[in-house]
């Protein structure tokens, strides 16, 4: 199968994507400009972390009128994967590919860490290979953060199961101690409704191997690979 | 022509800029400050047009893009 990674201009962990879907989880995989207006025959989409247009304005604000986003959202309107993360989350967000927005951390610092994040539901291309309920350590970076929904909104998100990621202690509790940034009901990623497209503050790809602190991360893309090959997902 | 639009969090929204902005003027000794909610301004410059159609303009900029309508609420003013 192949990963395409959208380069925006201010992207910064677009390689580190590339590296774990290519060199790690073993496919192929291709770096896109977004300017760009196809996809180059992706199966998954990568929307990486960083700072998008220099996150001017607010997070992901400028990037999502980037010219391939047009084609992430056909791609995601006909079911195919998408993972946006961190950065690539925010922008998922203003795109509305996504519901919520991100408001600055609860404590006004940037958060650089491995923390707990539980993993809530299995049923998404980008956790079909994990364990229910499995606890990942896993990187975050980000000084914007703390996902926020309106109420009802948050309900109707918990209620159809699209909380993906949770940040939790190591046993997998959830606990305002653990909540590195504020974020209501200590969501960490959440999915669509029709749960091809899942945005997540933590970095996957930046824990892939036991070099880089934990190996945890691998199982993310390695779920994609896993969901396609069983046919789970329609798209193209 | 001259258009201001002012963006802010919108009440249910936590603002922890703002949040903090306020406990600095509190340190400094302005122990009646309550609150702070912090925002953006922005001033658009825009070709000369009647001020109805200029304001219809500007507020559905604000909407697009200026603006976050998840979090954020703004008001348009044109200037004469």
């Amino acid at each position: 199968m192949k990963f395409s990674v959208v380069v925006f201009p201010g992207s910064n962990s677009d390689y580190d994507a590339f590296y774990a879907a290519s060199r790690v989880v073993g496919e192929q995989a291709e770096l896109v400009w977004h300017k760009d207006t196809d996809l180059k025959g992706a199966d998954a989409v990568i929307l990486p972390g960083g700072f998008a247009h220099g996150d001017y304005l607010r997070t992901g604000a400028i990037a999502r009128f980037s010219p391939i986003m047009a084609a992430v959202k056909s791609f995601a309107d006909r079911g195919g994967p998408v993972l946006g993360i961190c950065n690539g989350f925010q922008v998922l967000l203003e795109a509305g590919l996504l519901p919520g927005a991100m408001v600055r951390n609860d404590r006004i610092k940037f958060v650089s860490k491995i923390v707990p994040v539980r993993v809530e539901q299995t049923d998404t291309p980008f956790t079909a290979a994990c364990a229910s309920k499995q606890v990942l350590n896993l990187p975050i970076a980000h000084g914007e953060g703390n996902y926020y929904a309106p109420p009802d909104q948050l309900d109707a998100i918990e209620k159809n199961r699209q909380v993906i990621f949770r940040y939790t202690d190591p046993a997998g509790e959830v606990g305002a101690d653990w909540n590195p940034n504020g974020s209501l009901n200590s969501i960490a990623g959440i999915c669509n409704r029709q749960r091809n497209v899942v945005g997540l503050m933590p970095h996957p790809e930046r824990a892939s191997e036991l070099a880089l602190g934990s190996a945890d991360g691998r199982v993310v893309l390695a779920s994609v690979v896993k969901a396609l090959a069983e046919g789970a997902l329609r798209h193209a | 022509m001259k258009a201001r639009v002012y963006v802010t969090l919108k009440p249910s929204v936590f603002d922890p800029q703002g949040h903090v902005v306020a406990e600095a003027l509190v340190t400094l000794g302005y122990q009646d400050v309550k609150d702070v909610r912090q925002g953006k301004f922005f001033e658009v410059e825009l070709a000369d047009a009647d001020p109805a159609t200029a304001k219809a303009r500007v507020t559905e900029m604000a909407d697009k893009l200026l603006a976050n309508p998840v979090i954020e609420s703004y008001r348009v003013e044109v200037l004469q």
